[in-house]
């Protein structure tokens, strides 16, 4: 200790010298803790691949050799589990029900970035009669248990003659009907500066002008990070196509993989791990690409996965 | 203003018009602006949300397949629902899930996120790396590789037989069934564990150099400082896992071939009104089970809330 600290007094030299002392505990603790850390988190990592990689070198094994095989290495890799996946099913070509779900996902992206953004900006940044009530619906509708409104939904889709359509799976979209992308976006609007749309408004640009030209183009993160999720929700959906789509030509992926999975017989897994592996591609580019927004996203927001 | 609108009604002011005649006419473009742009989420609550739950109550006290007009049948749905062997033990299998799966994934999303919280380098790529089972745990692909994995002779067999464990296929096993869903629910830890990580940074350094001044150990720094600015945190989690829970079907749905079986162990309570309403086209009866669990949610939210206060710490500043 040097001598002008010795000055000082007693409470504060001691309180300095045990937090250098600390701090040189935590030093040496943390580098012992760091190789703890990196072992910890890499035998984690492991058992957390270990499934993915599993379902991929398994598709590339003969079936014979799946079951039961902790090994991930095949013994002769080879791609024909993938030519009979992309065989399809009952003469459907696997490029139809990938063509159904990249239709169904896009068309998700569009209505959901287009209806959330929009009544987005109702609740944040418009004020008029009977927001709050609506809002707060708005909150009490992302707790509500979605068993609730399938059944009388079927039923008009039904007597409208849209069941085996992609109507069903997609009107919702358009109209908001996910409270979770609407909650989202006013979150991120409250937190642009108002001054903006003030500035706008005595420039006398109206509403349109404001939501088109200074908060769409603010809100792009907020528009990523919602267009990814609904991209990759609707990519792994099978409530909804199970529900609407009867014609195998309309299936989207993960019906026909189960259609896949009924009629191959149990013991051709390597067909069903092709199929199941091309079914995930798009969505681990997605994650590949846009982890950061995605990890943000739920940070932040606490979306599910 | 009733002056003002005095003044403005004899003519004094007519050239221009009095603020308040401004500011109610512009209140009124406001308002119907924000109808206009409310427009798309109003028209999707009235007719996909409101409408269908109001008809869906309707529908729990009726007899109805679709095809006939529905029969009015008052309470017998429930008085049924409560005789049912079937739904009594879809309800037993989505409590357990529950009870345990929610529990044991949020410790491994808490103990991971601890362990990342402390790391140097490296804390994004691990971050997500045990993010990524989340986007994709409750996928068609998944439920077949689980399903691949577990069944009689398959890997997992395999390692316990090799652990002098031997369960046979937990797939064809009612006792195993159930914690092989719990597996598949912890697999997914990442989701709730990056939430907990963002809680964990928000809590001052200050804290624990204070209490390591003090003398305060790691399980005693655990219990008096982090548990306590994590719980509104930890609150969330657990609300949204629970509710989470209840919508276990893609993965029943394919392990048991859609049957919920072997021995209902994996009739999860969405696989069974899905059985209900789709397959038997019940749909009144299916209806009276959705209100159930509306019932049985919107009860459950009010006790969280409820019984926040005593628990949940919500401190003035976490910066």
């Amino acid at each position: 200790m040097s001598t002008d600290q010795t000055v000082l007094g007693t409470a504060a030299a001691v309180s300095q010298e045990s937090s250098a002392q600390l701090r040189r505990r935590n030093r040496s603790r943390s580098r012992l803790g760091s190789v703890g850390f990196h072992v910890g988190s890499l035998a984690l990592t492991a058992v957390v691949l270990y499934p993915a990689l599993w379902m991929l070198m398994s598709s590339l094994k003969p079936s014979s050799e799946i079951v039961g095989n902790v090994s991930l290495v095949p013994t002769g890799a080879s791609l024909d589990n993938f030519v009979t996946a992309l065989n399809g099913i009952g003469g459907v070509s696997f490029w139809t029900f990938f063509w159904n779900s990249v239709i169904l996902a896009v068309g998700s992206v569009v209505g959901i970035a287009l209806s959330s953004s929009v009544s987005a900006y109702a609740f944040a940044r418009i004020s008029f009669p009977g927001r709050n009530l609506w809002f707060s619906l708005m909150i009490g509708t992302l707790l509500l248990p979605f068993h609730v409104v399938i059944i009388p939904q079927y039923i008009v889709f039904n007597n409208l003659g849209l069941v085996n359509t992609f109507v069903p799976l997609l009107i919702g979209k358009f109209l908001a009907a996910e409270a979770f992308f609407v909650f989202l976006m006013v979150q991120f609007m409250r937190n642009l500066p108002r001054e903006l749309d003030e500035a706008a408004r005595i420039d006398g640009a109206g509403h349109i002008r404001i939501f088109t030209a200074i908060m769409l183009p603010l809100m792009k993160p907020a528009l990523v990070t919602a267009s990814i999720f609904a991209f990759i929700w609707s990519w792994n959906d099978f409530f909804g196509p199970l529900l609407y789509l009867k014609d195998p030509a309309l299936f989207s992926l993960p019906v026909a993989l189960r259609i896949f999975v009924d009629q191959t017989s149990t013991s051709d897994y390597g067909a069903q791990m092709a199929m199941a592996v091309l079914a995930l591609i798009p969505v681990l580019l997605f994650f590949l690409v846009f982890q950061r927004y995605l990890v943000a996203g739920v940070a932040t927001q606490g979306l599910k996965g | 203003m009733a002056l003002t609108d005095r003044v403005t009604r004899t003519g004094g002011l007519t050239a221009t018009p009095s603020s308040s005649a401004l500011k109610r006419r512009r209140r009124g473009a406001e308002t119907r602006a924000g109808y206009a742009f409310l427009a798309p989420w109003l028209l999707g609550f009235l007719a996909l949300t409101a409408g269908p739950m109001l008809a869906s109550l309707y529908l729990a006290f009726t007899n109805y397949n679709l095809f006939s007009a529905p029969e009015w049948i008052g309470l017998d749905n429930f008085r049924m629902l409560l005789a049912d062997p079937r739904f009594a033990q879809s309800a037993k299998v989505t409590v357990i899930y529950a009870l345990v799966g929610t529990p044991v994934k949020l410790v491994a999303a808490l103990a991971v996120a601890m362990l990342l919280n402390n790391a140097r380098r490296g804390q994004g790529f691990y971050r997500s790396v045990f993010y990524a089972p989340s986007l994709i745990g409750a996928s068609v692909s998944i439920a077949i590789v689980w399903k691949a994995m577990f069944i009689d002779r398959g890997i997992v067999d395999q390692i316990g037989q090799n652990l002098g464990f031997d369960a046979g296929g937990w797939v064809g096993n009612p006792s195993m069934t159930m914690p092989m869903f719990v597996l598949l629910a912890t697999w997914q830890f990442g989701a709730p564990m990056v939430i907990f990580l963002a809680g964990l940074k928000q809590i001052p350094a200050e804290l624990y150099e204070a209490s390591s001044v003090d003398g305060a150990g790691p399980v005693r720094k655990f219990f008096s400082i982090t548990l306590p600015m994590l719980s509104p945190v930890l609150f969330f989690n657990l609300l949204l896992e629970t509710i989470n829970s209840f919508q276990v079907f893609a993965s029943a749905f394919i392990i048991s071939g859609g049957t919920g079986g072997p021995a209902g162990s994996t009739l999860f309570y969405t696989l069974y009104l899905y059985m209900r309403g789709f397959v038997d086209f019940r749909m009144g009866y299916a209806s009276a089970m959705a209100w159930v669990l509306v019932v049985v949610v919107g009860l459950l939210t009010l006790i969280f809330f409820r019984t926040s206060r005593y628990w949940v710490h919500y401190s003035g500043e976490a910066k």
